[in-house]
């Protein structure tokens, strides 16, 4: 075995050892590995929502009177609404537009939030950290909800304007925690260091500065997700958001409480659903800031 | 002191003319004809055109703005499509029933949070601070429209023990509008009865609001009380023998006060914003439900309105909780003045 394949070894059992030692650290709240757990399951479900639902069909445009308004049975686990749609097969599609939501707010917000922060960091004392800053500040001055209200609102409500209006209100959290980590790491010596023997600042930052800030991005990103899907709830139940028939779970919601209290089902169930998504990733999260809290000790 | 102030007073109008800046542009950028949809399809292309100019939607964006700025500064808000009334107006009207359902939430989660923080804190690890830890878990993962309907649904549908939406029952009529402040007017029109029917009114969306905030303040009280409760001179008043509830109320939950001012400054924003959910739910006439409508009807001047309201609302707040902030806490009094 020539030595440079016994460096490449010996890297990828270091990581291993790091991996184990991480999953020890977080499982040892058995809370975590239930958030976890149920965040697979649910993961899965909505992956697979097409073929392990039991009636697929009722995600869309269905109506079947016959079998509106019925209650929880055997055939029909969290009851049907009132044009006979299939609750839990609703709800399983709904996670499903729930965690494309989560994904995509995500992906637009963070990159943009890492960018603004890292430039802002880096040039503290200059007029673009100000700029940036401020910018970041005029966003952040009213709260998130409102602002995603107001934009999905302005453009035309529907599922793809509420995570482009989530995203816009969502960037600047991330511009406030990669400012800070950038600031406090670019006094580092290793980076004083490197900045003196010559190194680009593009390396600087993304291969010195960021990949330091990823623990606790990484746990931001988790519990955000879950705010995130809050948010995409809260915009559907007000009606800014999906829009019927797509089974959002704040739009199921929403409908289902004109029925209440005799169609309790066709609410409760749904609402359910979106406080056990967020409080999985709630709890992974917390997970996730143990592993990496004690890493930095 | 002052010119702290006058610094923050600054920063803040910076900050809402910036806000001002991006509604604005948002608004006139989306797709659609705001003389358009302020006159509806009937009206001809002539009286479009009219109202184009009287509007000066045909100049540049930045002119469009400055007009704009100026019948603001003025109090003008332009009119709600949604209402057809001046923006203004609706404002003055349906912002005191949001206030009071704000400041009702705000004294529940004081008390109650205070209430559990000090317990769990002076119990800790007894079967009440695991209750609390389970509450605080859920009331920061439930949305608050979800606490909400489920609220409405076990305490009014269910077991009857609450009234159900609305500030006062159909039948009753409000009494003669002085604050707005439902409590306060029937107080002044001699009618203790509506005071008393309005109040059961309000607690449970009260409460709905309350729930996130009585988790968050109560966690802030309890650390702190443990923290200070290691301190060496607790132990010495206990040993003086100084009765318990004077240790706690006297010397345990002065320090908390600072950071509770903190977050009730930080989480008034989420307040307002979960008074929207927490009034659709409960058919609260105030702010909120007149802004969700507003949104859903694509009311252009009033959305924009309303953004800034809260933006102002927020601003005026936090500058409030800093300087009540520098008031309490000495040591940024002295690092102010110092620095």
């Amino acid at each position: 075995m020539s030595s440079r394949k016994e460096a490449a070894l010996a890297v990828w059992q270091a990581r291993w050892k790091g991996l184990s030692r991480g999953w020890y650290r977080y499982s040892r709240n058995p809370l975590h590995v239930v958030g976890l757990v149920v965040l697979l399951l649910i993961g899965l479900a909505a992956g697979l929502a097409p073929y392990i639902t039991p009636y697929p069909e009722h995600a869309g445009p269905y109506t079947n009177f016959r079998e509106a308004g019925l209650p929880p049975s055997k055939a029909h686990w969290f009851g049907t609404d009132r044009v006979g749609r299939d609750v839990f097969t609703r709800v399983i599609f709904g996670y499903r537009f729930s965690l494309l939501l989560g994904i995509v707010v995500l992906s637009i917000s963070v990159p943009i939030g890492v960018l603004f922060g890292l430039i802002a960091g880096y040039k503290r004392g200059s007029w673009i950290e100000t700029v940036l800053m401020r910018v970041t500040d005029i966003f952040l001055s009213v709260p998130p909800l409102v602002l995603a209200m107001a934009v999905a609102a302005m453009l035309t409500p529907n599922l793809f304007n509420a995570m482009l209006a989530i995203s816009i209100s969502w960037w600047p959290w991330y511009s406030r925690l990669i400012y800070g980590m950038t600031v406090s790491l670019r006094e580092q010596y290793f980076v004083r260091e490197l900045e003196l023997t010559g190194a680009g600042k593009l390396q600087i930052l993304l291969r010195e500065i960021l990949p330091n800030c990823l623990g606790p991005l990484l746990t931001k990103v988790t519990l955000d997700m879950g705010f995130a899907i809050l948010m995409g709830a809260t915009l559907s139940f007000v009606g800014l958001g999906a829009q019927p028939p797509t089974p959002g779970l704040g739009t199921m919601v929403a409908e289902g409480a004109k029925r209440l209290p005799a169609e309790w089902w066709s609410t409760i169930f749904p609402a359910l659903a979106i406080v056990v998504v967020i409080l999985a990733f709630n709890l992974v999260g917390d997970g996730l800031r143990d592993v990496f809290a004690e890493e930095e000790v | 002191m002052g010119a702290y102030i006058v610094k923050r007073l600054l920063q803040s109008i910076l900050v809402l003319f910036g806000l001002s800046l991006l509604i604005f542009f948002i608004a006139r950028v989306v797709p659609g004809d705001p003389a358009r949809a302020a006159l509806g399809n009937l009206a001809t292309e002539e009286q479009v055109e009219r109202l184009r100019a009287e509007m000066h939607l045909d100049k540049p964006f930045f002119v469009q703005y400055y007009y704009w700025l100026i019948s603001v500064l003025h109090g003008d808000l332009g009119k709600s499509l949604y209402t057809q009334r001046p923006v203004t107006q609706d404002l003055v009207q349906f912002l005191p029933a949001t206030l009071e359902l704000m400041l009702f939430a705000t004294l529940i989660s004081l008390v109650v949070g205070q209430t559990m923080g000090v317990l769990s804190g002076y119990f800790r690890n007894s079967w009440f601070d695991g209750l609390f830890r389970v509450i605080s878990y859920a009331g920061v993962a439930t949305p608050p429209f979800v606490i909400a309907i489920f609220l409405l649904f076990i305490f009014s549908q269910l077991l009857g023990l609450a009234p159900g939406v609305g500030r006062l029952p159909i039948t009753m009529a409000e009494p003669p509008r002085v604050t707005g402040f439902l409590l306060i007017d029937s107080l002044l029109a001699g009618r203790p009865d509506v005071t008393l029917v309005a109040l059961k009114h309000m607690l449970l969306p009260a409460i709905s609001l309350a729930i996130a905030h009585i988790a968050q303040e109560g966690r802030i009280t309890r650390s702190s009380l443990i923290d200070v409760q290691q301190k060496d001179y607790i132990l010495a008043h206990q040993v003086h023998g100084i009765r318990p509830t004077k240790v706690i109320f006297k010397y345990l939950l002065r320090p908390s006060i600072v950071p509770t001012v903190t977050v009730m400054g930080m989480d008034f924003a989420f307040l307002l914003s979960n008074a929207f959910l927490v009034e659709v739910v409960f058919m609260w006439p105030g702010f909120s439900r007149y802004a969700v409508n507003a949104m859903l009807s694509k009311d252009l001047n009033a959305i924009v309105a309303v953004v800034l309201v809260i933006g102002l609302t927020v601003a005026l707040v936090n500058l409030l909780v800093d300087v009540t902030i520098a008031f309490l806490d000495p040591t940024v009094r002295i690092r102010r003045r110092g620095g």
